[in-house]
């Protein structure tokens, strides 16, 4: 497909889908922590030995981000569901914020979870 | 007035026209329950996080004992219906914009639909037997 330019109201609306798809696929990660939760001690020590490793811990705040950013970019579109926002400004403005935003609510999170003792 | 002058009228309203059609044969409903687990979502997503957060650093019968209190297998159980309906929703169109092969698509929506139940009812399964304690 060929588009005269690419802007950033565009490129979001990708990132939408993908954030969505990422989140799907990562619900398996929710049901196996739950599921292990309900199983017994050694299957949750398994899947806190797994979101404790390097690997899991990227994992893991890859979710928190795709969580954020899909929620507040979600907000955006229900905004526009609405009939609000559709002015170039609004929309860029709308779309900067549902970005920065997520990145924001994401390392706030990361910052809290560590704070408590979550990173032990 | 002769009955030539006069345009031929449907005796159907307009809402009795649309209803029950579109590709999906459902109309707009999936689009409205969209915006319904969204702001669901939305609204359950702090309390959520604040459990997450209880949840750090505790074993499992730590966990159990959090996740097994009334609130918080209540707010669990409505953020997990509402997350498999929205991500059902969600990729089904995902596959209704990108899948054109017919047989291709309708096994894709069914494999959406089953991927979907099975994270909503393995989820609402361990809830529902942490709070029970069996």
């Amino acid at each position: 497909m060929q588009v005269y330019r690419w802007t950033l109201t565009m490129a979001l609306s990708i990132v939408h889908r993908a954030t969505g798809i990422a989140l799907y696929v990562g619900t398996l990660l929710l049901v196996w922590w739950l599921v292990a939760a309900a199983s017994g001690p050694a299957a949750y020590a398994y899947v806190q030995a797994f979101t404790g490793s390097i690997i899991g811990r990227l994992i893991v705040f890859g979710y928190t981000w795709a969580l954020m950013h899909h929620m507040l970019s979600g907000i955006r579109h229900f905004v526009w569901d609405l009939g609000y926002g559709f002015k170039a400004n609004e929309r860029e403005a709308l779309t900067w914020g549902a970005l920065i935003g997520g990145i924001v609510l994401t390392v706030l999170i990361w910052i809290i979870a560590y704070a408590i003792g979550g990173g032990r | 007035m002769s009955t030539a002058d006069t345009p031929k009228r449907s005796m159907r309203t307009p809402l009795g026209r649309v209803r029950n059609l579109g590709a999906a044969h459902s109309g707009t409903s999936d689009f409205w329950r969209q915006r319904i687990t969204a702001v669901a979502m939305t609204l359950l997503m702090l309390p959520v996080i604040v459990v997450v957060m209880m949840l750090l650093g505790s074993n499992q019968a730590g966990a159990k004992v959090i996740l097994g209190s009334l609130p918080i297998a209540v707010i669990m159980l409505l953020f997990i219906v509402a997350s498999a309906w929205h991500m059902k929703i969600g990729m089904q169109v995902v596959i209704e914009d990108y899948v054109h092969n017919e047989k291709l698509k309708l096994i894709s929506i069914m494999l959406n639909n089953f991927f979907s139940v099975a994270v909503a009812l393995a989820s609402t399964y361990a809830i529902l037997k942490i709070s029970s304690g069996v």
